[in-house]
């Protein structure tokens, strides 16, 4: 697998699958059995270019006896930043995150959802080429959630590599260039988020609106779901025009025809799936 | 080195921050305070019981201090994963390992001092005065402090491979073990086969020698204690230090944290 300079690349997988395992070796926090890895060029276990990384961990911890402010200055010594210099940024990444007025806080003090944001505030304070996020949007709140994804599409905007993992697949699919799915330990496919589910139809919905009464309405009426005023139908590309036909007889009005694909999600749960019949006939077999 | 210190540095706040170190220097204050009460109704030898309790209390609350902070030194890092965050800047794991160490040093120094401090004033209570021939209990604070840091670089050792517990054991057994060192180098073995003298020999200075550290009879009694054990333990701490944290630093080194 490999993650191209100046992409966003989701790392997708179900609990277990292993993405923080790799982000961890990536991180050299374990170390692997087998294998290699690089990061810009270099051998993973070279931590001279953790300057040029940011390293958000999944459900981060943080020195609970800190304030904010004190972790990110902390932390900003490591880079050699001088005392002015860590000092704007500090404030620069406090304001960012959304905790100006909190900084002076110990950590001790803090929800679930600030650390995530002292977590993310630590990985970018200084400006890396590469940043590598855990679980980014874990713990947060949707104002949270969107406030991270318009950091992270900041980021890309300035031309930094983002990797982040996740099992939010509609955040993967509105952030990412290319997305890779793990699934038992094993990448299962790579690519933008459109093409790895691949490009076959699975069918049209039609949206439409039905006026009360009529034997051919209420023929209609059975055949389609309702929601509020709108009725939902799916049908084969085979059967649309039959359909539309049918509801212009009916003096239905369309509102919609969308042609059905497959989803990022029907991709992932497909290979969860086939994961978990496969270890089920493990254990069959096994007994 | 930048680095180490910028470990050291925030270790040594974690420590400022941490009540209970407080409440330890504080006992022990208290256990001088009635050291000094103690020496006062012992009958001319009120300085040798006042110097000798204090010293010890210094010593116990140095070595509790060293023992579990210094376990929890790099355990707590791995339980708590705070790990993760400071390993992924530019850091080398033995300059954190080497930053843990100093930092809790620098705190066992400055405790030690205040605690030196607290004997001072009880003996200048005391005896009213303070001589340059107290300047013994100087020598002998220091030498506490020396065998807390040896303390200090065992109890990280043993973190790095086991657990929290057992690294209290292991370190503490130690210790015991270590105050014997010259019995076990004059023990007459005559009784015992060539093999097992061999092996008690190598092991009597293997072990770390926390007996050559005990001046606290000559502090009492105000007798000088020669420039060369200074010197000698200081040197011993030094290289004994270095190669135990050596030890830990490949261990740590290779280390998956969870």
């Amino acid at each position: 697998m490999q993650v191209q300079d100046g992409e966003v690349f989701g790392f997708l997988g179900p609990n277990g699958a292993g993405k923080s395992t790799t982000i961890k070796l990536l991180m050299g926090i374990i170390f692997p059995t087998a294998g290699s890895a690089q990061i810009l060029g270099r051998p993973v276990s070279d931590v001279t270019m953790h300057r040029d990384i940011g390293y958000l961990p999944e459900q981060p911890y943080f020195y609970d006896y800190l304030t904010a402010a004190e972790l990110l200055d902390y932390f900003a010594r490591f880079h050699g930043f001088r005392a002015a210099e860590r000092n704007e940024r500090v404030q620069k990444m406090l304001k960012k995150v959304g905790l100006e007025t909190a900084g002076k806080i110990q950590l001790r003090k803090y929800s679930k959802g600030m650390l995530q944001r002292v977590g993310l505030a630590q990985a970018i304070l200084h400006d890396p080429k590469l940043v590598i996020l855990d679980e980014p949007m874990s713990g947060l709140d949707p104002v949270g959630r969107r406030e991270v994804r318009d950091i992270i599409l900041e980021l890309k905007n300035v031309g930094k590599t983002i990797l982040f993992s996740t099992h939010i697949l509609s955040d993967a699919e509105m952030l990412c260039d290319r997305v890779g799915v793990i699934a038992g330990g094993k990448l299962r496919g790579v690519g933008a988020p459109g093409t790895i589910v691949g490009v076959k139809s699975l069918g049209m919905e039609i949206v439409f609106e039905l006026p009360d009464g009529g034997l051919s309405a209420e023929k209609i009426r059975v055949k389609a779901a309702r929601s509020g005023a709108n009725y939902r139908m799916s049908v084969s590309e085979a059967e649309l025009y039959a359909t539309m036909e049918e509801l212009r007889g009916a003096g239905a009005r369309v509102t919609s025809v969308t042609q059905i694909k497959p989803t990022l999600e029907d991709f992932f749960l497909e290979l969860v799936g086939k994961d978990r019949a496969q270890a089920a006939a493990i254990e069959v077999s096994g007994k | 080195m930048s680095r180490i210190l910028i470990v050291a540095r925030n270790t040594f706040r974690e420590a400022v921050r941490d009540r209970v170190l407080y409440n330890l220097v504080f006992f022990a204050l208290l256990m001088i305070a009635s050291a000094a009460i103690v020496g006062q109704i012992s009958m001319d030898i009120e300085t040798v019981v006042m110097v000798s309790l204090g010293l010890s209390a210094i010593s116990l609350i140095g070595l509790l201090i060293a023992v579990f902070t210094g376990v929890g030194l790099v355990s707590k890092e791995i339980d708590k994963r705070t790990l993760h965050a400071v390993l992924a800047k530019p850091l080398h794991r033995w300059e954190f390992l080497l930053g843990k160490f100093s930092g809790l040093v620098l705190t066992l120094a400055v405790n030690t001092a205040a605690m030196a401090a607290g004997l001072f004033l009880a003996m200048l209570f005391v005896k009213h005065s303070i001589s340059r021939g107290d300047a013994v209990v100087l020598v002998a604070v220091y030498f506490i402090l020396l065998k807390l840091a040896l303390v200090v670089a065992l109890a990280m050792l043993f973190s790095c491979f086991t657990s929290p517990l057992l690294a209290i054991l292991f370190t503490g057994g130690l210790y015991v073990a270590g105050l014997f060192v010259a019995q076990l180098r004059s023990l007459q073995m005559t009784q015992l086969n060539a093999q097992t003298q061999k092996l008690l020999s190598v092991l009597s200075y293997l072990l770390p020698n926390f007996g050559n550290y005990d001046v606290m009879g000559a502090a009492a009694h105000g007798r000088p204690v020669p420039g060369s054990l200074i010197l000698h333990n200081t040197l011993y701490t030094v290289l004994y230090c270095a190669i135990v944290l050596s030890a830990a630093a490949v261990i740590f080194s290779r280390k998956d944290l969870k």
